[in-house]
């Protein structure tokens, strides 16, 4: 076991584990953004530089700060560590300077985007960036690449933060995309025309922190906002079944996989579940998703009441009413 | 009775006198205030043939303008609809086709649009939401009275700035 003071808050954690999960453990506000790490994913990390960190102490053994900001989602923490993230100002500086290099070449599209409202680039920049841009040169421009019927890929929204590459490496049985090209030419691609398809393909536009690929089926149905996101299952031979319906009305215009505060799936989903299964019918509904009071989706969304909250408390018996049942 | 204030006036009714009883001084009194009004500003206008200046901040009609090239701005990123607080405006989207480049500005464009006038409250929240500077609240027109409730929802025909031809230029 490790002991670190992260932000002037003291953890326990196993050895091994990462700054960011130790962090991730305290919660809250202090936890440091990742764009490219993903815990369900082998290898992921280290390549956004989002989640930096300042390590004014090593270890206990060797207190020496070390010399540069690291990246808190790929370095092991050691017994002792003191860690400052929002505590410090030049990891704050730092974020800002690499929220601008990942808005670089990034179009400025959100209003076409279908992620917009769920895109953590979106959310790192309102959080972190500045509201212009001091770039004046061509942004980068692809030439469009099909991955089939169900995938939409959007190259230009891309920060290379090979995610879908680790989900199609990890999850899939083959992977037929991935990252072509060196330096600012690096692009994501199948390099010769070829679809991305087979059951669990469906995973990588859940995992793309931007819009860069998004789901063909929901192209443009609707803005996630204006739909109400429900929790639900079947029974799949395939995958787990658990999934959240973005849905209004009667109608389901979106399935993707549950996901936690940091925006990672709890379980993948396969292809059918995903993109065939558009009825209410097909699912057997739980019941609201929780989202964020502080995300756009929340507007307008109602969850399930809390029967007799206790605002005054020890009230006798007899005051209380119950609401109707359904 | 005790009177609970020194307030209360004693009311008696006295004869009129004879001047009083001719009701003749009364009469002209009244006439010439009626007749002085004959030479003061009027109060009303002529509505519709005249119209009163409004402000230059008024909030009137929405509409949805047009770019330099005449191409629709509106991409129905749902921005105006979700900070619209009396949920006046619905929208659903649509790709734009090949060929319709000088129809709509972006990939992605509004194929239908509307705003209910019965539920707007011109606050302009929308026009502040805009990213794409495509609606606006126009300060010479308002959405005039009608019959039908369903006359008050505007859709895209008669919202989108219409076309300037070359005789308006």
């Amino acid at each position: 076991m490790a002991k670190i003071t992260f932000d002037g808050i003291e953890v326990e954690v196993e050895d091994g584990t990462t700054i960011l999960q130790a962090a991730r453990k305290i919660g809250g506000n202090v936890v440091p953004p990742a764009m490219c790490f993903y815990t369900p994913l082998k290898g992921s990390g280290g390549k956004c530089r989002v989640c930096l960190v300042k390590v004014s102490q090593g270890s206990a053994k060797d207190p020496r700060p070390m010399p540069k900001l690291v990246a808190s989602c790929i370095t092991p923490v050691q017994d002792g560590m003191v860690v400052e993230n929002t505590t410090n100002e030049d990891v704050l500086n730092a974020r800002k300077s690499i929220v601008e290099m990942l808005l670089i070449n990034h179009p400025l599209d959100c209003p076409i985007c279908d992620q917009a409202g769920e895109c953590s680039l979106q959310d790192l920049s309102y959080e972190h960036g500045v509201s212009a841009t001091r770039y004046e040169e061509e942004r980068r421009s692809f030439n469009k690449v099909d991955l089939g019927p169900y995938i939409q890929l959007h190259m230009t929204r891309c920060i290379l933060c090979y995610r879908c590459v680790y989900t199609a490496d990890q999850i899939t049985p083959e992977r037929v995309h991935g990252v072509l090209g060196r330096g600012d030419a690096a692009e994501i691609g199948t390099y010769i025309e070829n679809v991305v398809a087979n059951d669990f393909s469906g995973n990588v536009i859940d995992v793309c922190p931007v819009g860069a690929l998004t789901d063909k089926t929901w192209r443009f149905k609707n803005r996630v906002w204006f739909t109400k996101p429900l929790d639900a299952h079947r029974d799949c031979p395939t995958c787990s079944g658990k999934v959240t319906l973005w849905a209004r009305g009667e109608t389901v215009l979106r399935v993707t996989a549950r996901k936690d505060q940091y925006n990672e799936v709890e379980e993948f989903i396969c292809n059918t579940c995903r993109f065939d299964k558009k009825e209410v019918s097909d699912w057997t509904i739980e019941g609201p998703r929780h989202i964020e009071r502080s995300s756009v989706i929340s507007a307008n969304h109602y969850e399930l009441p809390v029967i007799n909250v206790p605002i005054v408390p020890n009230l006798p018996v007899s005051t209380k009413k119950n609401l109707p049942q359904e | 009775m005790e009177p609970l204030s020194n307030r209360s006036k004693k009311v008696a009714q006295k004869d009129m006198t004879f001047t009083e009883r001719m009701y003749l001084p009364a009469v002209v009194q009244g006439l010439t205030i009626t007749l002085k009004h004959f030479f003061k500003k009027k109060a009303t206008i002529q509505y519709p043939e005249q119209t009163r200046e409004r402000s230059s901040v008024w909030r009137g009609l929405h509409v949805l303008k047009r770019d330099e090239q005449g191409a629709e701005r509106c991409t129905a990123c749902g921005l105006c609809a979700v900070a619209c607080p009396a949920e006046a405006i619905t929208m659903t989207a649509g790709e734009r086709k090949k060929g319709e480049e000088g129809l709509y500005r972006e990939e992605k464009y509004a194929v239908t649009y509307e705003v209910n006038m019965l539920r707007c409250i011109f606050c302009g929240l929308c026009e502040e939401a805009c990213p794409k500077a495509a609606i606006f609240l126009q300060d010479d027109k308002i959405a005039p009275a009608r019959f039908e409730r369903d006359e008050f929802i505007y859709g895209k025909d008669r919202l989108v700035e219409p076309l300037k031809t070359t005789e308006t230029k």
